[in-house]
């Protein structure tokens, strides 16, 4: 056939299906912020992991309140042949095999509410998602992924298991929008989206549907925490409108993701020799030194430094933290913090 | 959180307490009095149960 013989006035628009084009070019936006667990601003490692704490890759929250200990790394395992480089690791170095029930264990992702808000949850509209997730453990399972609101009083718990231990899968499930419920649209929490490694009872409620209270397991999660030879692995989290078979992992180049990250947690890092923040003018004895952050933040922001006698935060917007300090620079890290 | 030795501090303007200086987990930080910051709502919701005082700015 010659070239230029079929151009688009000679294809029917019903002829041009889903199965024709490439799932990439169809694909909704990915909810979950660094699902491939790319960046991790933090540290690559933290050996004791507190409740509601934010440890090693951005974005990834812990719920973790139990008798037992878990360090998470950012690992080079990953599955082969869907481009992934990083994962998530947990690893349990003290274990809890008895489970209390208000005790709990679980990674989240906090999806702020101008980012959720297309879902139009709480409303008759409300919409499907797609989510999907490569995970490995020593343990097959049942586990248990779950939404919920803000508030912690509507929630939807859906058991998953893994078919192999030590092996790669992908898993994933279609969950029907909730159409009861407040649901932020704002800059706070539009939803919460969580893997259960470890639930007491208080937090069991029934599988697969929407309910109110704060239920995201259920009474057959498995416990990670039984031995400290578990471990759990986790890469390419993907939460997608849609109905049907999740897309590939919509993979981003590097400087996007990282930018994504930065609307919640910046840091700016200690350099040697040089510094973090240069004076831009003196005050009496005080040298007044300002940082510029390259990404507007979602909230304003915790001011943090790794130096105890290091600059003092006195003004902080999202956009920027003023700082006095009695020395002409400071040569540690500093840190601005907005997560959820 | 583990929050200790909380304290006001002033914006050097306006002379109106602006944030609270502590420490979260160990690490010093500076807190904004910002209702959708998460380290401000621990700090509040601390301070209402009675189980953290926060210290008068100089």
């Amino acid at each position: 056939m010659a070239l230029g013989t079929i151009d688009t006035n000679q294809i029917a628009s019903d002829a041009v299906t889903v199965p024709k084009v490439t799932d990439q070019v169809l694909a909704s936006p990915n909810l979950i912020i660094n699902g491939a667990m790319e960046i991790f601003q933090r540290t690559t490692s933290v050996a004791s992991v507190s409740d509601n704490t934010y440890v090693v890759q951005d974005r990834m929250n812990f719920f973790s309140s139990n008798d037992g200990v878990i360090s998470v790394f950012s690992s080079s395992e990953h599955p082969t042949g869907a481009g992934f480089s990083k994962s998530l690791k947990v690893d349990v170095t003290t274990a809890d095999t008895s489970i209390a029930a208000g005790q709990y264990l679980g990674i989240n992702q906090r999806i702020e509410g101008y980012n959720h808000a297309q879902l139009e949850y709480g409303t008759a509209t409300a919409r499907t998602i797609v989510v999907s997730f490569y995970a490995k453990s020593n343990l097959t399972g049942p586990f248990c992924y779950s939404v919920k609101n803000g508030t912690s009083d509507r929630s939807f718990p859906i058991e998953f298991s893994l078919s192999a231990a030590n092996t790669w899968e992908r898993i994933s499930f279609v969950i029907s929008g909730d159409t009861s419920g407040t649901w932020l649209e704002t800059n706070g929490i539009g939803a919460y989206h969580q893997i259960s490694l470890a639930m007491g009872s208080t937090y069991h409620g029934t599988n697969n549907t929407w309910q109110a209270g704060n239920k995201v397991a259920t009474s057959n999660q498995v416990n990670l925490l039984s031995s400290t030879s578990n471990e759990f692995f986790l890469t390419g989290w993907q939460v997608e409108v849609g109905t049907a078979s999740p897309t590939a992992y919509q993979h981003e180049d590097y400087s996007t993701t990282l930018r994504k990250c930065q609307r919640y947690y910046e840091t700016l890092p200690q350099h040697t020799g040089g510094f973090s923040v240069i004076a831009t003018y003196r005050a009496g004895s005080d040298y007044r030194q300002e940082w510029m952050f390259k990404v507007t933040k979602r909230a304003n922001p915790t001011a943090g430094g790794s130096q105890s006698a290091g600059p003092t935060a006195t003004y902080i917007s999202p956009d920027m933290i003023s700082y006095y300090h009695t020395a002409d620079f400071y040569g540690g890290a500093l840190t601005a913090n907005a997560e959820l | 959180m583990d929050i200790k030795s909380a304290k006001y501090y002033k914006n050097g303007i306006t002379g109106k307490a602006c944030g609270i200086y502590c420490t979260i987990d160990d690490v010093k930080v500076a807190v904004p009095l910002d209702p959708d910051n998460i380290h401000y709502a621990e700090i509040e919701k601390q301070r209402l149960a009675g189980t953290l005082t926060i210290e008068d700015a100089d």
